[in-house]
């Protein structure tokens, strides 16, 4: 409150701070008082204080918000660690200083999770004092009326005829028609020149902002809890293929520090099939249109086995874990017979996308023919050529398929015993047999009588993430209970409105001593509109139960409520 | 389900002729304002009276409205309040408040003030603008049955939408002329940007937006776009009107200023620049989680620090950090402008920087 009428005296400006006490319980802004001399124990409790002070968690908040920008900007190791490698290969200077940072790996930096844990601890040191005197303030009774009504936010007076009803009538009426209206009401008896009756209404603001930041607590911690009893993998399964839930079936897994990886539930599915659709025409031709996969599934290997069309925003949900279709590609088969015929591979091999229209790459190594033999490919299910990018697909769907095909022979380093990726090849001690494009049902006639190749058919394949949170449950109640905290918190006013009788008993008003005066003032917490209203609404309610003396209405002073707040 | 053309068709019709309508209103808000007198403490006050309680006198108004209920109630001045107002200078011009007043309560039968006509007719503009965008937003959405905002386009031209109908709500109750030229801007610069750098023909959703939670969580982010840019308009205002009443107070003069002397009075500003921001947080707040319920059900997390969310979140503390310096000493006016901007520019990144500079989940058709 800060009405500035520097001529108040200081009995008022007493009477003025009780009426407002308590009606906020938001910390003052702390200027540090002198630490010096202060014991060890004196220097904890400022350092506390200044922790849990406002300005500190504005602070903290801040560099929340700053420390995040990195990680929207730069790659994440833990989301594109692939895009992580890459840049810092290109930028080696910038991308080692920055990777010293944490700047790859932003949202588990020591850094950040110093900032948030501080926040928390800055929270958890607001809300216990708040709750503590949240708790006293609905269990006391509202202030006395301060002395100068007319100084608070809103203000109306007005004189009666006290000859209709005793001062403390009035009081005790009013008091009970602001108790039917919820208010919480404080009366201080007549005591044959003034009495008044003090109301109070919103406690469920400040209730509902500790809920808030409690459940905040609370969202926080089921995050932790995710995080530990949490996991997440990622598998591959091509169209007639099936997966079962154990560690070694997926391509990448990631687990809590609390999960036993030896005991996910075991259920598995089959893909039957995989179907996708594409715009066809238009200014968004080649944009995805449907994925659906289609699978059949147990809980466990006992279990009567179910149907399930798994799409995007609808996965397949097993034993307290869940499938989701996260992409797809496509899985040609290939087929290589050696000299005499004989069959020496004949797989579905799974082709890496690398364009919008399913431009993709693969490789077929041979390591235990004599000699031995290696493959790259490029797979298009739309074929064209284009004059300067060459071979490349203009559609995502299998509209023209064929496949590009570069044969090798030599030494695929694979007996070093360093492990190489199935996606790709190295041929730096191989040397090219030549290359050729064949579309399904096609072979190719390998020079020098190698063998043949050929293309038998396309099969396409679906991704997999299967991911298992036991605290989402928790994280939705919390996040709940915090936009529920919230909307109370700022939409409920908090708000004080005081009526006063001034008078005596036995004058009138039409005699020369003074009248009978009724006063009725309010105030709130924060800028609203709502209680200048309010006021005038209690000011009816008494109005209604002392009539006024019929001198015509002179004024009624505007809202400060803006600036009084 | 194929595509209604000829209806898309008319939705574009319909957009490019709000955005001809929508740029007169511009040129008319603001030779309004340009034109109009300069406003004193006392005439803002009076206006909001006036837009509340047509065709009574502003003194009768305010009186009737605050004793109507009390009955025959004999309100009484009080002596300090006046007091305490008039110790700010700008007040010295309380009374030219009832009789400016006066003209805008009666505006049939006395002379309009200066820019007023203009004012009207560029509010009317506006009202039909918004109605030609709302039928084009529509037709985009049956064009291909379904909600109009499933790509950036889409989102963009709703957007715009939503800030023109909070604008238009908002000015049911109060006069907020002056703050048209604002708006109309920032919905137009939109609007551009949609039909020029963002558009792509009304088509299907991609397998990702195939969900009830594109409804709920796109719409409260839009809803929350107008809120938050009508509440940045205000707070600009703030800025500038603040600075100048310090001026004022510390020459002793009345606010001067092109813009300063033309815009209601600093406290007012801060005060419905809160009450916006105040009621569109927990609106984002639910926005943010509903997409994290969405990306549960669609990724298997709800959080995993994409760079859309990333900046989602961003937008969350930085306003929450507004609503935090509001209620503490020391912090609220400039401090805690400054920081609801900032807040507004988080929004903003979100909006359209993430799309077009990360890489993320949240890319939509037709915006790589």
């Amino acid at each position: 409150m800060s009405t500035g009428d520097p001529g108040t005296r200081e009995s008022q400006r007493r009477d003025d701070e009780s009426a407002t006490a308590d009606l906020s319980t938001a910390p003052k802004s702390d200027v540090p008082s002198s630490a010096v001399g202060l014991g060890s124990r004196g220097w904890l409790r400022w350092m506390w204080r200044q922790l849990t002070s406002m300005r500190t968690a504005l602070l903290l908040l801040f560099l929340l918000a700053i420390g995040s920008i990195p990680g929207s900007i730069l790659p994440q190791k833990s989301i594109q660690p692939s895009e992580v490698t890459r840049y810092l290969a290109d930028n080696p200077g910038l991308g080692q200083f920055f990777d010293s940072i944490g700047f790859f790996n932003v949202f588990s930096t020591p850094w950040y999770v110093a900032i948030y844990l501080l926040l928390l601890v800055s929270l958890v040191g607001c809300i216990v004092p708040r709750t503590r005197l949240h708790w006293k303030a609905m269990r006391s009774l509202p202030p006395k009326a301060p002395s100068r009504l007319s100084r608070l936010a809103e203000s109306s007076s007005w004189e009666v005829d006290s000859t209709a009803l005793a001062p403390q009538d009035v009081l005790n009426e009013t008091a009970q028609e602001l108790q039917r209206k919820r208010w919480r009401i404080h009366v201080t008896d007549f005591d044959g020149s003034t009495g008044a009756v003090s109301g109070e209404k919103g406690y469920l603001r400040e209730t509902g902002n500790l809920i808030f930041h409690i459940a905040i607590v609370v969202l926080l911690l089921a995050v932790a809890l995710g995080g530990m009893f949490g996991w997440r993998g990622q598998a591959l399964v091509i169209e007639g293929e099936s997966f079962s839930d154990t560690v070694t079936q997926y391509d990448s897994f990631n687990a809590g520090r609390l999960v036993d990886s030896g005991d996910l539930p075991p259920f598995s599915f089959t893909l039957n099939s995989f179907t996708a659709t594409f715009q066809e025409a238009g200014d968004q031709q080649g944009s995805p249109r449907t994925f659906e996969a289609d699978v059949t599934y147990r809980d466990n290997p006992e279990a009567t086995p179910a149907q399930k069309t798994v799409q995007v925003n609808d996965p397949l949900i097993v034993d307290g874990a869940k499938a989701f279709l996260v992409g797809h590609g496509y899985a040609p088969v290939i087929e290589v017979k050696d000299p005499d015929g004989q069959v020496i591979y004949e797989a579905p091999t799974v082709f890496l996308q690398t364009d919008g229209n399913f431009t993709s790459n693969g490789v077929v190594k041979l390591p235990d023919n004599d000699p031995r033999l290696g493959f790259q490919a490029l797979f298009l299910p739309t074929a064209s050529v284009d004059e300067v990018l060459g071979p490349i697909s203009t559609f995502p769907d299998l509209l023209d398929p064929a496949i590009f095909l570069s044969a090798w022979e030599g030494d695929l380093g694979l007996d070093d015993g360093i492990p190489q990726s199935v996606y790709r090849m190295d041929t730096s001690k191989m040397t090219q047999l030549g290359i050729k494009a064949i579309v399904p049902g096609e072979s190719w006639e390998l020079p020098g009588g190698r063998g043949s190749v050929s293309l038998t058919g396309v099969k396409q394949y679906a991704v997999f993430d299967v991911a298992y949170d036991p605290a989402r449950f928790y994280a939705l109640g919390g996040s709940i209970f915090a936009i529920l905290g919230l909307m109370l918190s700022l939409f409920i006013p908090r708000r004080r409105v005081f009526v006063r009788v001034t008078g005596n008993a036995t004058s009138t008003p039409s005699g020369d001593g003074p009248g009978t005066r009724i006063e009725v003032a309010g105030l709130s917490r924060t800028d609203e509109s709502g209680l200048k209203p309010a006021v005038e609404e209690i000011a009816a309610v008494v109005a209604q139960i002392v009539p006024p003396a019929s001198e015509p209405v002179t004024d009624q002073t505007s809202s400060q409520a803006g600036r009084d707040a | 389900m194929s595509v209604n053309e000829s209806l898309a068709q008319i939705s574009n019709g319909l957009v490019y002729s709000s955005m001809v309508v929508y740029a007169g209103s511009l040129v008319l808000f603001a030779s309004s304002f340009a034109s109009s007198r300069p406003l004193d403490e006392a005439d803002s006050d009076a206006s909001e009276a006036d837009a509340k309680t047509k065709a009574t006198t502003p003194a009768e108004a305010s009186s009737a409205a605050a004793v109507a209920k009390a009955g025959k109630a004999q309100a009484k001045t009080s002596a300090s309040k006046s007091s305490a107002r008039a110790a700010t200078p700008a007040s010295s011009a309380a009374t030219s408040a009832s009789s400016s007043a006066s003209d805008h309560g009666k505006s049939d039968n006395r002379e309009l003030a200066p820019g007023r006509k203009a004012g009207n007719i560029a509010m009317s503009l506006m009202w039909l603008a918004t109605l030609l965008l709302a039928a084009g937003v529509m037709a985009r959405g049956f064009s291909a049955g379904r909600v109009p905002w499933g790509n950036m386009y889409e989102f963009s031209i709703s957007s715009a939408l939503a800030v023109a109908v909070i604008f238009l709500i908002i000015s049911w109750k109060r006069d907020i002329r002056w703050l048209g030229m604002f708006v109309v801007g920032a919905v137009l610069l939109t609007l551009g940007a949609a039909v020029t750098i963002l558009y792509t023909d009304s088509a299907q959703l991609v397998p990702a937006l195939k969900s009830f939670w594109l409804v709920i969580h796109v719409l409260a982010a839009i809803i929350c776009g107008g809120a938050f840019t009508v509440g940045a308009g205000y707070t600009v205002a703030y800025l500038i009107r603040e600075r100048a009443e310090k001026k004022a107070l510390a020459a002793g003069t009345t606010v001067a200023g092109w813009f300063s002397s033309r815009v209601p009075q600093a406290d007012r500003l801060d005060s419905m620049a809160y009450r916006i921001n105040a009621f569109v947080f927990p609106l984002w707040t639910f926005a943010v989680i509903a997409g994290a319920i969405w990306a549960e059900n669609a990724w298997g997390r709800y959080w995993g620090w994409d760079p859309k969310e990333t900046w989602a979140f961003i937008t969350w503390v930085i306003y929450a950090g507004y609503l935090h310096a509001r209620a503490t000493a020391g912090w609220r006016g400039r401090k805690a402008a400054v920081i609801g901007l900032l807040g507004f520019t988080a929004f903003l990144i979100n909006y359209f920087g993430v799309n077009f500079f990360a890489s993320g989940l949240h890319s939509y058709a037709g915006v790589s």
